[in-house]
């Protein structure tokens, strides 16, 4: 370790000074590092998936164990030379971890499948709020984190660290408590639109970014001394609020890939504060993992970004003034459909959020066993955004036992739709409306969807003519010639499909 | 460390996470945003820190809850992650 000059005053190598750590604490922290991207890594297949969770949690473990070791409270004089250990404080701290720990795995045990959205939207929220408490902590007791200056002030490149890893946090926080109450039903999913909404979105953005830089710059700048840190950390809570609500449920799987991706943010400008390569490593992970995440989906929809931000999608659909012409449909029966995909040679299932609503996805299963046992070849078709999350499907999916190597994206199958005998819609709408190709003017256009229409068969489970999927668009594939459309819920449906293929 | 030797680390990473991110198996999405959920919570580093402190009784609360909220998501995230990637078969045979 390479001591200070003693008689400077130049800062810069005073904060150098501050931050020279132990070598040894620093490796720590870098090996930490790694396991977190092992961690990500190991997600490139199903098989290496639960050894890279096992390094995630040791990189975790490393975290906390050398963080608990080098920082071991201490009562005295508060350079810590002649203290001695705080074992009160100490327990305490574990008790927190304790507390922590046995909530987080009944939540985590309990939760079901289908609620995996708002469960990630909870802990979206949680690490935000924990990205502002430390932000806070830091800006009472910079001390405690080597930030403060010889002049008494904390370093002005922490103060900017600092107010902007709080505001990130606090947009994270307050963004993903308004995604979790749309996701969970709390409140509707219809966007909620201010007027000026955007006006006041990019003021509120812009002072922040201003009292961030005036706060860096001003002098009264000691322990807890300037009010402006806490108006940055109000305005912030106040733009995540206001962000989220005019944004629709269609664009929900976007908003929580873009909280994720905050939360990384938020974590990685607390790394810079503290000067941790941990957290900064992780950071950028989550950060880039968030943004990829927001990118497929908004891909999946042919939604740009920026659109999918300003809001508003979803608002106009309740126009039921006019009034269509009711085309002609057939309508099959369970038994009919029983008997056409047992003559056939290959299915393809393409399940829908509908399908997870109805709960509906275990019958599925035990009807692909029963057309296994017929010799038939079952496969499924996801989109990207079938469920409320990117992957939600393949989650509900594995969750009723279907094998993950049946399951296929939708640019990897939808080249076998024309040698498809049955094309199997059960709770999906949109993913397979061909208007997004055609119709200029579908709200849905440019969107990559199924060419079901080339299966010889397509089957389509749907609760009534009525409804129509997310964006409100009817869908010409309910009144095409092979169309059949099987009217009921969608669980019982299969089920009777089951009792029918059963003998 | 100064900030430029910081901010190295933090763009390389990012170029880690984008390759890295990129090869993820769609199929795992949801226990991506899981798994990343629960390593973010990294920032109970910070928390730690802040509870330990000896000087400000404020900071020291703030830090203490935000052990604890940084706890939920480590274990709860870890732990729903587990339990996802459990249910991820192979056809059998």
């Amino acid at each position: 370790m390479i001591l200070p000059p003693t008689n400077t005053t130049d800062l810069s190598i005073v904060a150098d000074a501050a931050h020279a750590v132990n070598p040894w604490v620093a490796l720590a922290y870098l090996v930490a590092g790694v396991c977190f991207i092992l961690a990500l890594r190991g997600l490139s297949s199903p098989a290496s998936s639960r050894r890279g969770n096992r390094f995630g949690m040791a990189g975790m473990l490393i975290a906390v164990v050398t963080t608990l070791v080098t920082h071991f409270p201490v009562i005295g004089p508060p350079d810590g030379s002649e203290g001695w250990p705080d074992y009160f404080s100490f327990g305490e701290i574990l008790a927190a971890i304790a507390i922590g720990a046995i909530i987080g795995l009944t939540t985590a045990r309990r939760i079901q499948m289908t609620a995996m959205p708002q469960l990630v939207a909870a802990f979206h929220s949680l690490v935000g709020l924990a990205a502002v408490l430390v932000a806070g902590a830091a800006f009472l007791n910079p001390g405690a984190f080597d930030i403060l200056g010889l002049d008494g002030n904390i370093l002005a490149v922490s103060r900017i660290e600092m107010a902007l890893g709080a505001a990130i946090g606090a947009i994270t926080f307050s963004g993903s408590v308004i995604a979790f109450a749309k996701l969970n039903g709390n409140m509707s999913g219809k966007p909620i639109l201010l007027p000026a909404r955007h006006v006041i979105n990019l003021g509120t953005l812009a002072a922040i970014l201003a009292l961030t830089a005036s706060y860096a710059h001003s002098n009264a700048a000691g322990p807890g001394e300037n009010v402006l840190f806490w108006i940055i950390v109000a305005l912030a809570f106040a733009i995540g609020f206001l962000l989220i609500i005019p944004i629709g449920g269609a664009d929900m799987p976007v908003v929580v890939s873009m909280l994720n991706s905050y939360s990384g943010w938020a974590a990685a400008a607390m790394g810079f504060t503290l000067h941790n390569t941990a957290m900064i490593i992780t950071g950028a992970l989550v950060g880039s993992s968030g943004a990829i995440l927001s990118y497929i989906m908004c891909r999946a929809m042919n939604r740009s970004f920026i659109s999918v931000i300003a809001g508003g999608f979803g608002a106009e659909s309740s126009s039921g003034g006019e009034a269509k012409e009711q085309r002609p449909y057939k309508q099959g029966s369970a038994e009919d459909a029983a008997f056409m995909l047992k003559q056939a040679e290959t299915v393809i299932i393409i399940p829908g959020y509908g399908m997870a609503v109805a709960q509906a996805q275990h019958a599925l299963r035990e009807m692909a066993d029963l057309l296994k046992a017929e010799g038939v070849g079952v496969k499924y078709a996801i989109h990207p955004v079938a469920g409320r999350m990117p992957g939600h499907m393949n989650v509900l999916l594995a969750e009723a036992q279907v094998p993950y190597d049946e399951v296929f994206e939708l640019e990897d199958i939808n080249s076998e739709f024309a040698q498809a005998d049955v094309a199997f819609i059960i709770g999906a709408n949109d993913v397979v409306n061909p208007a997004a190709r055609t119709d200029k003017g579908s709200p849905i256009y440019g969107m990559p969807v199924f060419d079901v229409e080339k299966a010889k068969t397509i089957m389509f489970i749907k609760r009534s003519m009525g409804g129509v999927g997310y964006a409100g668009v009817d869908n010409d594939v309910f009144y095409l010639d092979q169309t059949m459309m099987l009217l009921s819920d969608a669980k019982k449906m299969v089920e009777e499909i089951n009792k029918a293929l059963a003998h | 460390m100064d900030f430029v030797t910081i901010l190295s680390i933090f763009v390389l990473a990012c170029f880690v996470g984008y390759y890295v991110v990129w090869s993820v198996t769609p199929a795992l999405h949801t226990p991506l945003m899981a798994v990343t959920n629960a390593i973010s919570s990294v920032i109970i580093v910070g928390a730690l820190i802040a509870a330990a402190g000896a000087d400000s009784p404020a900071a020291k609360w703030l830090g203490l809850l935000g052990v604890v909220l940084a706890s939920v998501n480590i274990f709860g995230g870890f732990a729903v992650t587990a339990r996802m990637l459990a249910m991820y078969k192979k056809k059998e045979r």
